[in-house]
Protein backbone atom coordinates (compact mmCIF):
# COMPACT_ATOMS: atom_id res chain seq x y z
CA UNK A 1 0.00 0.00 0.00
CA UNK A 2 1.34 2.93 -1.59
CA UNK A 3 0.96 6.39 0.58
CA UNK A 4 1.64 9.53 -1.03
CA UNK A 5 1.83 13.25 -0.50
CA UNK A 6 1.54 16.25 -3.00
CA UNK A 7 1.86 20.03 -1.74
CA UNK A 8 -0.18 21.86 -3.72
CA UNK A 9 -0.14 24.79 -1.70
CA UNK A 10 0.05 28.28 -3.72
CA UNK A 11 -2.01 26.72 -6.74
CA UNK A 12 -4.86 28.22 -8.06
CA UNK A 13 -8.05 26.19 -9.71
CA UNK A 14 -7.98 24.32 -11.67
CA UNK A 15 -4.18 23.53 -10.84
CA UNK A 16 -4.65 21.45 -7.55
CA UNK A 17 -7.36 19.04 -8.94
CA UNK A 18 -4.83 18.49 -12.25
CA UNK A 19 -1.83 18.06 -10.11
CA UNK A 20 -3.88 15.53 -8.12
CA UNK A 21 -5.01 13.88 -10.98
CA UNK A 22 -1.27 13.17 -12.20
CA UNK A 23 -0.52 12.19 -8.53
CA UNK A 24 -2.40 9.05 -8.74
CA UNK A 25 -1.72 7.62 -11.79
CA UNK A 26 0.54 5.38 -10.84
CA UNK A 27 -1.23 4.34 -7.56
CA UNK A 28 -3.25 1.64 -7.36
CA UNK A 29 -6.76 0.30 -5.46
CA UNK A 30 -6.27 0.95 -1.70
CA UNK A 31 -3.32 3.15 -1.99
CA UNK A 32 -3.90 6.70 -0.15
CA UNK A 33 -2.38 10.58 -1.03
CA UNK A 34 -2.69 13.25 1.05
CA UNK A 35 -3.12 16.60 -0.74
CA UNK A 36 -2.24 20.03 1.07
CA UNK A 37 -3.84 23.36 -0.76
CA UNK A 38 -4.67 26.52 0.19
CA UNK A 39 -7.15 27.16 -2.67
CA UNK A 40 -10.03 28.34 -1.08
CA UNK A 41 -12.17 26.35 -4.01
CA UNK A 42 -9.89 23.21 -3.39
CA UNK A 43 -12.42 22.21 0.10
CA UNK A 44 -15.63 21.96 -2.24
CA UNK A 45 -13.41 20.71 -5.65
CA UNK A 46 -11.62 18.10 -3.96
CA UNK A 47 -15.28 16.47 -3.10
CA UNK A 48 -16.24 16.55 -6.69
CA UNK A 49 -12.98 15.14 -7.60
CA UNK A 50 -12.94 12.06 -5.47
CA UNK A 51 -17.19 11.21 -5.92
CA UNK A 52 -16.72 11.68 -10.07
CA UNK A 53 -13.81 9.36 -10.03
CA UNK A 54 -15.05 6.91 -7.54
CA UNK A 55 -12.50 7.60 -4.70
CA UNK A 56 -13.20 8.48 -1.04
CA UNK A 57 -12.48 11.39 0.54
CA UNK A 58 -10.72 9.75 3.98
CA UNK A 59 -11.12 13.06 5.81
CA UNK A 60 -10.81 17.03 4.59
CA UNK A 61 -9.49 19.39 7.35
CA UNK A 62 -8.45 22.93 7.41
CA UNK A 63 -6.01 24.71 9.41
CA UNK A 64 -4.55 28.23 9.12
CA UNK A 65 -6.24 28.72 5.49
CA UNK A 66 -4.37 25.20 4.73
CA UNK A 67 -6.62 21.85 3.44
CA UNK A 68 -5.33 18.83 3.72
CA UNK A 69 -7.66 15.94 2.21
CA UNK A 70 -6.83 12.55 2.21
CA UNK A 71 -8.26 10.16 -0.64
CA UNK A 72 -8.31 6.85 -0.51
CA UNK A 73 -8.03 5.62 -4.34
CA UNK A 74 -10.95 3.03 -5.67
CA UNK B 1 -28.29 6.05 -22.95
CA UNK B 2 -26.75 3.01 -25.35
CA UNK B 3 -24.00 0.73 -24.13
CA UNK B 4 -21.16 2.54 -26.29
CA UNK B 5 -21.52 5.78 -24.41
CA UNK B 6 -20.96 4.32 -21.12
CA UNK B 7 -17.91 6.33 -21.06
CA UNK B 8 -17.97 9.94 -19.68
CA UNK B 9 -17.45 13.07 -22.19
CA UNK B 10 -16.80 16.59 -22.89
CA UNK B 11 -16.99 18.64 -25.62
CA UNK B 12 -15.73 22.37 -25.81
CA UNK B 13 -16.08 24.45 -29.24
CA UNK B 14 -13.86 27.46 -28.81
CA UNK B 15 -15.21 30.23 -30.88
CA UNK B 16 -13.47 33.03 -29.37
CA UNK B 17 -9.50 34.23 -29.49
CA UNK B 18 -9.87 36.19 -26.68
CA UNK B 19 -7.30 35.27 -23.43
CA UNK B 20 -10.02 35.37 -20.70
CA UNK B 21 -12.70 33.20 -22.79
CA UNK B 22 -10.30 30.50 -24.01
CA UNK B 23 -8.98 30.74 -20.73
CA UNK B 24 -12.52 29.25 -19.46
CA UNK B 25 -12.56 26.94 -22.09
CA UNK B 26 -8.97 25.60 -20.73
CA UNK B 27 -9.81 25.36 -16.79
CA UNK B 28 -13.31 23.38 -17.61
CA UNK B 29 -11.39 21.12 -20.33
CA UNK B 30 -8.36 20.55 -17.59
CA UNK B 31 -10.73 19.97 -14.76
CA UNK B 32 -13.54 17.24 -16.58
CA UNK B 33 -10.49 15.50 -17.74
CA UNK B 34 -8.93 15.37 -14.28
CA UNK B 35 -12.11 14.24 -13.24
CA UNK B 36 -11.90 11.64 -15.58
CA UNK B 37 -14.34 12.90 -18.66
CA UNK B 38 -12.86 12.02 -22.16
CA UNK B 39 -12.56 15.53 -23.46
CA UNK B 40 -12.35 17.10 -27.18
CA UNK B 41 -12.07 20.81 -27.99
CA UNK B 42 -12.86 21.98 -31.18
CA UNK B 43 -11.26 25.10 -32.19
CA UNK B 44 -12.61 27.50 -34.80
CA UNK B 45 -12.42 30.76 -36.24
CA UNK B 46 -10.63 33.33 -33.86
CA UNK B 47 -10.07 30.15 -31.54
CA UNK B 48 -7.45 28.87 -33.90
CA UNK B 49 -5.24 32.02 -32.97
CA UNK B 50 -4.92 29.73 -29.26
CA UNK B 51 -3.56 26.48 -30.96
CA UNK B 52 -0.76 28.82 -32.81
CA UNK B 53 2.86 28.34 -32.10
CA UNK B 54 4.14 31.72 -32.65
CA UNK B 55 5.65 33.20 -36.29
CA UNK B 56 4.39 32.35 -39.46
CA UNK B 57 5.56 29.84 -41.28
CA UNK B 58 7.39 30.80 -44.91
CA UNK B 59 6.26 27.71 -46.29
CA UNK B 60 2.33 28.41 -45.50
CA UNK B 61 1.08 30.21 -48.85
CA UNK B 62 -1.31 33.17 -48.54
CA UNK B 63 -2.94 35.58 -50.32
CA UNK B 64 -2.65 39.08 -49.18
CA UNK B 65 -5.72 39.58 -47.32
CA UNK B 66 -4.93 36.43 -45.75
CA UNK B 67 -0.92 38.17 -44.76
CA UNK B 68 -3.05 40.87 -43.96
CA UNK B 69 -5.35 38.93 -41.68
CA UNK B 70 -1.93 36.94 -40.14
CA UNK B 71 -0.28 40.15 -38.93
CA UNK B 72 -3.70 41.77 -37.27
CA UNK B 73 -4.23 38.02 -35.39
CA UNK B 74 -2.34 37.03 -32.30
CA UNK B 75 0.56 35.07 -33.02
CA UNK B 76 -0.42 32.79 -29.86
CA UNK B 77 -1.97 31.97 -27.18
CA UNK B 78 0.64 33.85 -24.66
CA UNK B 79 -0.32 37.19 -26.82
CA UNK B 80 -4.40 36.88 -27.02
CA UNK B 81 -6.15 40.38 -26.31
CA UNK B 82 -9.13 40.39 -23.48
CA UNK B 83 -12.16 40.40 -24.55
CA UNK B 84 -13.12 43.22 -22.44
CA UNK B 85 -10.87 46.69 -21.24
CA UNK B 86 -7.77 45.38 -23.99
CA UNK B 87 -7.07 48.51 -24.46
CA UNK B 88 -4.53 47.58 -26.60
CA UNK B 89 -2.99 45.11 -24.88
CA UNK B 90 -2.33 46.95 -21.64
CA UNK B 91 -5.70 45.77 -20.40
CA UNK B 92 -4.11 42.33 -21.15
CA UNK B 93 -0.76 42.69 -19.76
CA UNK B 94 -2.45 43.80 -16.38
CA UNK B 95 -4.80 41.15 -16.10
CA UNK B 96 -1.97 38.65 -16.38
CA UNK B 97 0.42 40.28 -13.69
CA UNK B 98 -2.48 40.17 -11.38
CA UNK B 99 -2.78 36.62 -12.35
CA UNK B 100 0.40 35.69 -11.88
CA UNK B 101 0.15 37.47 -8.33
CA UNK B 102 -2.50 35.51 -7.56
CA UNK B 103 -0.82 32.24 -8.58
CA UNK B 104 -3.65 31.30 -11.40
CA UNK B 105 -1.92 29.38 -14.02
CA UNK B 106 -1.45 31.17 -17.33
CA UNK B 107 -3.29 29.72 -20.57
CA UNK B 108 0.33 28.58 -21.79
CA UNK B 109 0.61 26.84 -18.77
CA UNK B 110 -3.50 25.12 -18.67
CA UNK B 111 -2.69 24.07 -22.81
CA UNK B 112 0.07 22.61 -20.93
CA UNK B 113 -1.98 20.41 -18.45
CA UNK B 114 -4.50 19.94 -21.17
CA UNK B 115 -1.98 17.97 -23.03
CA UNK B 116 -0.92 16.03 -20.20
CA UNK B 117 -3.86 15.05 -19.47
CA UNK B 118 -4.42 13.92 -22.95
CA UNK B 119 -7.47 16.10 -23.88
CA UNK B 120 -8.05 16.04 -27.33
CA UNK B 121 -7.48 19.16 -29.72
CA UNK B 122 -8.89 20.05 -32.95
CA UNK B 123 -8.45 22.55 -35.17
CA UNK B 124 -11.20 23.26 -37.52
CA UNK B 125 -9.67 22.44 -41.15
CA UNK B 126 -11.98 25.00 -42.90
CA UNK B 127 -11.28 27.64 -40.69
CA UNK B 128 -7.34 27.36 -41.05
CA UNK B 129 -7.91 27.10 -44.84
CA UNK B 130 -10.04 30.36 -45.21
CA UNK B 131 -7.71 32.55 -42.80
CA UNK B 132 -4.76 31.26 -44.36
CA UNK B 133 -3.16 29.18 -41.25
CA UNK B 134 -1.00 26.08 -42.35
CA UNK B 135 -0.69 22.81 -39.73
CA UNK B 136 2.61 23.78 -39.25
CA UNK B 137 2.39 27.07 -37.60
CA UNK B 138 0.10 25.05 -35.08
CA UNK B 139 1.30 23.26 -31.67
CA UNK B 140 2.59 19.57 -32.09
CA UNK B 141 -0.43 17.33 -30.87
CA UNK B 142 -3.32 18.96 -32.19
CA UNK B 143 -5.16 17.30 -34.77
CA UNK B 144 -6.84 19.12 -37.81
CA UNK B 145 -10.71 17.66 -38.87
CA UNK B 146 -13.93 18.99 -39.69
CA UNK B 147 -17.62 19.66 -38.02
CA UNK B 148 -18.44 15.82 -38.49
CA UNK B 149 -15.91 15.12 -36.03
CA UNK B 150 -16.85 17.26 -33.86
CA UNK B 151 -20.52 16.09 -34.06
CA UNK B 152 -19.59 12.56 -33.87
CA UNK B 153 -17.80 13.38 -30.06
CA UNK B 154 -20.47 15.54 -29.62
CA UNK B 155 -23.62 12.94 -30.27
CA UNK B 156 -22.41 10.71 -27.23
CA UNK B 157 -21.03 13.43 -24.62
CA UNK B 158 -23.23 14.18 -21.41
CA UNK B 159 -21.52 17.95 -21.53
CA UNK B 160 -20.82 20.08 -24.88
CA UNK B 161 -20.61 23.80 -24.42
CA UNK B 162 -19.35 26.95 -26.85
CA UNK B 163 -17.44 29.44 -25.87
CA UNK B 164 -17.87 32.43 -28.08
Amino acid sequence: MADITLDAKGLACPMPIVKMTKAVKDLSSGDTITVLADDPGFEPDVQAWAEAQGHSLVSLNEEGGVYTAVIKIA
Amino acid sequence: MSEASAEKKATIVVFSGSMDKVMGAFIIATTAAAMGIKTTMFFTFWGLSALKKGGPSATCKRNWMQKMLGWMLPKSAASLPLSQLNMGGMGAGMMKQIMAQKKIASLPELIEAAQDLDVRMIACQMSMDAMGICREELLDNVEVAGAATYVGEASDAQINLVIS
